[in-house]
């Protein structure tokens, strides 16, 4: 493994980094197979996200995880974890044969994210509604370090429901901390049905901009949109909050319309469905 | 507006929580921090709402750019230094005792003790020193909550040195440090900034008949109540162990004190259960060791509200109380 440091937004086809969502919902199906349980959904609603941030915008340094003035990128739904695995594995984090020990005994990988035992992993997460705020910890370093890292955050419209969110919410306006970006993955369920229904939490952008952020809602299943905010919210002189409208289980037609598929195990005749027609894109 | 144009206009009789400050001497928790400050670049102070409380205003005065004040948001805060440790930083947070440890209880688990960071909690007005305040403010669960957490040290002053002492300890501990402290009225127990070994208690008098292994305000009450017992009859020699750290604990000097003093009187301003108590239980049982033990804690309910020496008092934390409690235990 070299020693090279990617560099902060690096060319890439938005083609290909489409290619790279489906090859990560392809490996979610891979490794849930290993646990014989795991939140399929929740990976497939931010697979573009996680695909265009490793693959384009977060400056890294796999040979060196622990770096300085690497790009943060925390991920406080946590159980979406499993497919952010396969990816730190084929940037040269830690070998690809780890994926196969996955949530088995003794391995680093489990559901949610160990920063102690996943190199690449920026913060542990599992108990929603934290790591907005431990974000807002990295940013104010970053501040009194004179270092120009950027902190991202990924957080679920079922996390917002989390009264520390709207702690940390109000911390990065009050502190005007342009360095920490946020991304709300509003996939518009959690795990008892749509978000909407369970816990009220719109108008999400209009709220985050009362506590001082910028904001912009986008499709984020669409990679030109992801990217262009990706790329505006590095320009803004505070907080910025992404909101990516997503659908949970996207990519896969049996998995879109229902939240059931937030935890849950596919049996053969399923996975056959789901594999088949993500690979039918891929091959496309 | 300065502290003594704030003063001005009150009658002597008046007090605010700024003027009052200064009375709070065992509050050394800025002094130490503006000392380290100096040659520590990487610290950082946290607090939400409480430096006029906590005396680290001054601190903020001195360090602004390295004073976060969150707000009224102690979960926040947690994690927040969580972020800032994570990057480099040792972070000191400071709030009440019963926010520290109850309120802020699994942000202190997940996101301090189980990732590892050094963040020092700075867990201050411990036990029930807040007095007439009431329950939502004493913290009689917090030693035996913070000591099941993995990878938390856990240590407890006893006075305004202890504090400064217990700093300067940890202050490199890979992990978080739990950091008890009382109100900042306690009376001194040493005379000068102590040096603590990770681990150990601190012998404060030896003694034959019996040991009292004290932490917080417990300590000063079983040296008062060393002089009573050696001065009224039936004359009595007492060991007493100032328990600054609780975990990880003086194993060695638990089994020294049963093994050479044949009786152990256990003091702390908490609940009976998993305190100090509890932790010298543990090394005494695993040990096989026989030896009259009591624990001389706070009753296991909600304490009665006034004002907090009238509490210690009524609850035995004072000299005459652990005297008492101490013929009780060897029957004599």
């Amino acid at each position: 493994m070299d020693n090279a440091i990617l560099p902060r937004n690096r060319a890439a086809d938005p083609r290909m980094l489409e290619k790279k969502a489906d090859w990560i919902r392809l490996e979610t199906i891979r490794l849930v197979e290993i646990a014989k349980s795991g939140h399929y959904s929740s990976v497939f609603s931010c697979a573009e996200m996680f695909a265009a941030l490793y693959y384009h915008t977060l400056r890294l340094k796999p040979a060196d995880p622990r770096w300085p003035d690497r790009d943060r990128f925390l991920l406080g739904k946590g159980h979406a974890a499993i497919g952010q695995y396969p990816i730190l594995a084929e940037l040269g984090y830690f070998p690809e044969d780890w994926l196969d020990t996955y949530t088995r005994l003794g391995s680093p990988l489990g559901d949610h994210p160990d920063m102690n035992k996943v190199p690449g992993c920026d913060f542990s997460s599992g108990s929603i509604g934290h790591n907005l705020s431990v974000g807002v910890g990295m940013a104010l370093a970053a501040r009194l370090q004179q270092r120009d890292f950027l902190t991202w955050v990924m957080i679920g419209d079922g996390e917002l429901a989390e009264g520390q969110v709207w702690e940390a919410a109000m911390a990065a306006g009050h502190y005007g901390l342009s360095n920490l970006i946020g991304i709300v993955d509003a996939n518009g369920m959690g795990l008892d049905g749509n978000t909407e229904d369970v816990m009220n939490i719109e108008p999400i952008a209009a709220k985050f901009e009362s506590f001082g952020w910028s904001t912009n809602e986008i499709d984020g299943h669409d990679m030109q949109a992801v990217l262009a905010a990706f790329d505006r919210a590095q320009q803004s002189d505070r907080p910025h909050m992404i909101v990516a409208r997503t659908k949970k289980g996207k990519g896969v037609g049996f998995m879109e319309t229902t939240p059931y598929w937030h935890l849950g195990f596919l049996g053969p005749a399923d996975k056959a469905v789901a594999v088949a027609e993500i690979q039918e894109r891929l091959d496309a | 507006m300065t502290i003594a144009e704030l003063e001005k206009p009150l009658d002597p009789a008046s007090w605010n929580i700024q003027t009052s400050m200064p009375k709070l001497t065992a509050l050394t928790m800025s002094a130490e921090l503006e000392e380290l400050a100096e040659r520590r670049p990487e610290l950082v102070v946290l607090t939400a709402d409480l430096a006029s409380s906590n005396g680290l205003d001054s601190f903020q005065r001195r360090f602004p750019d390295r004073f976060i004040n969150t707000g009224i948001a102690e979960q926040n805060m947690m994690s927040i230094a969580a972020g800032l440790a994570a990057s480099g930083h040792i972070a000191y947070v400071s709030t009440f005792a019963s926010f520290a440890s109850l309120l802020c209880a699994e942000q202190v688990r997940t996101d301090l003790a189980y990732t590892r960071q050094k963040v020092r909690i700075l867990s201050h007005h411990a036990g029930i020193s807040m007095g007439f305040y009431g329950t939502s403010h004493h913290a009689v669960e917090d030693i035996a909550i913070t000591r099941a957490m993995g990878h938390m040290t856990v240590v407890s002053a006893c006075d305004g040195n202890a504090i400064r002492g217990l700093i300067r300890s940890t202050i490199d501990i890979d992990g978080p440090v739990y950091i008890r402290i009382g109100r900042g009225a306690e009376k001194p127990v040493y005379d000068a900034v102590p040096d603590f070994t990770h681990g150990r208690f601190r012998t404060l008098r030896d003694g034959r008949d019996a040991t009292i292994i004290a932490t917080g305000i417990g300590v000063k009450a079983a040296l008062d109540a060393a002089d009573i017992l050696a001065d009224s009859a039936p004359r009595l020699s007492v060991r007493v162990l100032d328990a600054a750290y609780i975990k990880p604990i003086d194993a060695d000097a638990i089994r020294a004190a049963a093994r050479e003093t044949g009786a152990i009187l256990t003091v702390e301003e908490h609940n009976p259960h998993g305190g100090l108590g509890g932790a010298v239980a543990e090394i005494l049982a695993e040990g096989g060791i026989a030896v009259r033990f009591a624990r001389h804690a706070l009753p296991d309910e909600y304490a009665l509200v006034a004002p907090p020496t009238h509490l210690y008092r009524h609850y035995g934390l004072t000299g005459d109380g652990v005297a008492t409690a101490l013929r009780t235990l060897i029957g004599r």
